[in-house]
């Protein structure tokens, strides 16, 4: 795995220096950004360039989707942004019944609306957790993986399933919402805030930390969406961009909250837009709590997509037909056999499939655009002529999860 | 650990002297200490986190640090999918580490594969590296990781590290073998041992 | 070759760009599919028709990626480049569609218009085996250099060659 140091784009200064001392810094590395490769090339402590390597993680996604149906792959998205698998289970059914052309009931909405919200805030707490330790602040991981464990509660009481959940299907969810979720959800909505305001008391002035990130990692607005950044990256840079106002899906559009931006777009920058997001989630979910529509969760037994409850299997002719028809291994959905594209707000950024369908209800094509490849495609721009303990700074705000890299 | 009235010697010990044998004790040392490497890739890496933070703490069973660094641990634990790219990665750090060392294979995928059976996905890593302990899951939940290491616990004080001569206990060497084979000694007192009795009847009457 | 207006729902806006394509780089197909504009063109005109699109407004490159069309019915060419862009500014997107052939399949590279497009280029180069004109530093992404296949074609099965498995092992004895 030796990188001719020749062949590769690197800045000019670091090209044909040979006094700079190379430095490999992963793929196993204590930073908790899992497997990512960075070859850096230093003189002193400050870095002059650095080579970024992905691929240790690659494990076919693309190809898997090939070979699974519509709700099995759902499994295999949670494990792709695996700290908000919520989201990814999300977005892949959003494309999936984009493809379909299938509408989904109101309360499937707002169920969907707030476990990706109750997922985008398991992962800025993660990412910012994991800043915070990487540059030294251990306690504030820790309050973050405590709060995690309350939504890991919360999802385990929905659908069995710490995290890795496989939550929505084609159509609508698994399990629908039960009065201990919608009891478990509110007690949590309470304490978060007090919470949320205890870490941000531990590092928004803390001195220490402000030094560390401040000025850290600039990225300009141009820059930001010239290397096609979305998500808090992109905000952090002044990029006024979030699908969730600019191309409304499921039930954003009933409510009331604010898009985080800032205009410094250093990694002090990302981590308050990150902890701003957090509170606007937190808004988001109580709206949608108190409004839930009643009514059912899954789509009508007509449109043959959802598995219908069995009662209606036993009862109702239309159930036995839909149930038959989803069952067996020769029928299924009726997929047309065009491409489409659809993308919804992860918390990383833009996470969208592009699906191509070809009439079976396997996907001929399950491309996943993910928005890790292009945050840390843009590492090296970040980091030039910073020193070597910037480097888990900057990683940490990009917030580059490796199997969402790799795929 | 025994406290030994050993009734061979008639030794009284007090109170707060303990005899134990060397193995046993170097095993309870190291088994109640160890430090864990996480060799943490994917989904599973966040479920080791979670075990080692506030909630699931591992801190309580000896595994105080995660060291990062190959030579200052003794527990890999392979925690996430092991791609063909990262496989050779994963051997050089296996090598790197001092004996003792175990190795823990969490989760499906490291075990396994898991649900990748594709051409980058190596199917589980015990084809390549020598595993003491499988944990099952995807991902397996922070309860789950704690037994793995309990049981890896009891696994290091039965057995010892697998390739340690270092105490000679005689129950994993071979018997040495003397040049000239001579009944065993099984007490020192003449009046319980037949043997010795004989011994040392046959040696009186050559004398006289 | 069909004009944008003969879909169900023509949409004022998508119109410009597709007239603007149409008179800079010959006639190009457009479609609509579930509200998205699809646009096909020719291989060897896709630089220019991209750097139209750019310069009119679609500033954020959000995917590049390739299908392969071995196996599906009624496919003409092989593989499907696709660029999915979107605009900032007015968040409209558009889906340009651009088809190669075996046996060497090319096409230019978009890295000076968008320096994001550097590492997508390289991971279609990885997987699909399209090779990149004027890109500045085409090799693998995501599989091990030494790999030589291009897995996400069709015809490279799913469980590999055994590549995955041509490791020396590492005993107890050894290590």
């Amino acid at each position: 795995m030796a990188i001719a140091p020749t062949e590769i784009e690197t800045s000019p200064e670091a090209r044909n220096e040979d006094y700079l001392w190379t430095l490999n810094f992963g793929p196993q590395h204590p930073a908790t950004h899992t497997t990512l490769r960075l070859v850096l090339k230093l003189e002193g402590e400050r870095v002059v360039d650095a080579i970024p390597e992905m691929g240790y993680l690659h494990s076919g996604f693309e190809k898997i989707g090939e070979h699974l149906t519509f709700n099995q792959y759902v499994t295999v998205t949670d494990r792709m942004n695996y700290i908000s698998p919520m989201a990814n289970n999300v977005a892949w059914h959003h494309s999936v019944e984009t493809l379909l052309g299938i509408d989904l009931t109101p309360r499937c909405t707002y169920i969907r609306t707030i476990v990706a919200e109750l997922a985008r805030i398991s992962d800025h707490l993660l990412s910012n957790g994991a800043v915070g330790l990487d540059t030294g602040a251990f306690t504030f991981f820790l309050y973050a993986f405590y709060q995690r464990e309350v939504i890991y509660d919360i999802f385990e009481t929905l659908c069995g399933a710490r995290f890795t959940n496989s939550y929505t299907r084609v159509g609508g969810v698994s399990q629908d919402f039960t009065p201990l979720v919608i009891e478990k959800t509110r007690a949590f909505l309470k304490t978060f805030p007090k919470t949320l305001h205890d870490m941000e008391r531990l590092l928004n002035r803390n001195r220490i930390f402000v030094d560390r990130t401040k000025g850290v990692g600039l990225l300009t607005k141009e820059e930001a969406i010239n290397r096609g950044a979305t998500g808090p990256v992109a905000r952090a840079s002044g990029v006024t961009r979030d699908l969730r106002r600019d191309e409304p899906y499921l039930a954003y559009s009933d409510f009331d909250f604010q898009i985080s931006c800032a205009s410094a777009g250093d990694c002090y920058a990302r981590y308050l837009v990150r902890m701003q997001e957090m509170r606007e989630s937190l808004k988001i979910v109580e709206q949608a709590i108190e409004n839930l529509p009643s009514g059912p969760v899954d789509v009508g037994i007509d449109e043959r997509m959802a598995l219908p409850t069995k009662k209606q299997v036993y009862s109702t002719i239309e159930g036995t037909i839909s149930h038959f028809e989803l069952s067996m291994s020769n029928r299924g959905f009726e997929v047309p056999c065009e491409e489409s594209y659809a993308a919804i707000e992860a918390p990383n950024g833009e996470l969208g499939f592009y699906l191509v369908g070809d009439g079976e209800d396997q996907a001929y094509r399950a491309r996943c655009r993910p928005p890790s490849v292009l945050n840390f495609a843009m590492f090296p721009h970040l980091i030039r002529g910073h020193t070597l303990s910037d480097v888990v700074a900057v990683l940490g705000s990009l917030n580059i999860i490796a199997a969402e890299l790799d795929r | 650990m025994a406290v030994a009235q050993s009734g061979s010697t008639g030794l009284e010990l007090p109170e707060n002297v303990v005899v134990s044998r060397l193995d046993e004790l170097a095993s309870w040392c190291r088994k109640n200490s160890l430090w864990p490497m996480p060799f943490a890739t994917a989904c599973c890496g966040i479920e080791l986190m979670a075990t080692g933070a506030a909630k699931h703490d591992l801190a309580r069973f000896g595994a105080e640090v995660f060291r990062f660094s190959p030579r200052q641990c003794d527990l890999m634990i392979v925690a996430g999918r092991v791609v063909m790219k990262m496989l050779p990665v994963l051997q050089r750090i296996w090598q790197q580490m001092h004996e003792p060392k175990w190795c823990i294979s969490m989760g499906a995928c490291a075990s396994t594969g898991g649900v990748f059976d594709t051409y980058a996905v190596v199917q589980g890593i015990d084809r390549f590296i020598p595993v003491d302990m499988y944990v099952p899951g995807c991902p397996p939940r922070p309860e789950q990781l704690i037994q793995a290491i309990i049981d890896l616990q009891d696994k290091i004080q039965q057995e010892g590290t697998r390739t340690g001569r270092e105490f000679n206990t005689h129950q994993r060497q071979d018997r040495k073998r003397a040049l000239v084979e001579c009944p065993e000694i099984l007490s020192l007192d003449a009046s319980r041992n037949p043997n010795l009795q004989r011994e040392l009847s046959n040696s009186v009457t050559k004398t006289n | 070759m069909t004009d944008s207006a003969e879909t169900k729902e023509p949409k004022a806006v998508e119109n410009p760009h597709v007239a603007a394509l149409n008179e800079a780089c010959g006639p190009v197909e457009s479609s609509t599919f579930r509200g998205q504009q699809r646009v096909i063109v020719p291989a060897e005109k896709s630089l220019d028709a991209l750097s139209l699109l750019k310069a009119s407004g679609f500033d954020l490159l959000v995917d590049i990626s390739c299908v392969d069309y071995l196996e599906y019915r009624g496919a003409k060419h092989r593989y499907g480049l696709i660029y999915l862009l979107a605009s900032t500014s007015s968040n409209q997107r558009l889906t340009v569609r651009v088809f190669v052939d075996d046996p060497e399949p090319t096409v230019a590279s978009v890295v000076p218009l968008w320096e994001g497009a550097n590492w997508l280029e390289r991971e279609v180069w990885d997987l699909f085996g399209i090779r990149f004109t004027g890109h500045p530093d085409l090799r693998r992404l995501v599989m091990p250099e030494e790999f030589t296949a291009h897995p996400l074609r069709k015809d490279y099965p799913l469980q590999g060659r055994g590549e995955r498995h041509n490791f020396p092992v590492i005993t107890r004895d050894h290590s």
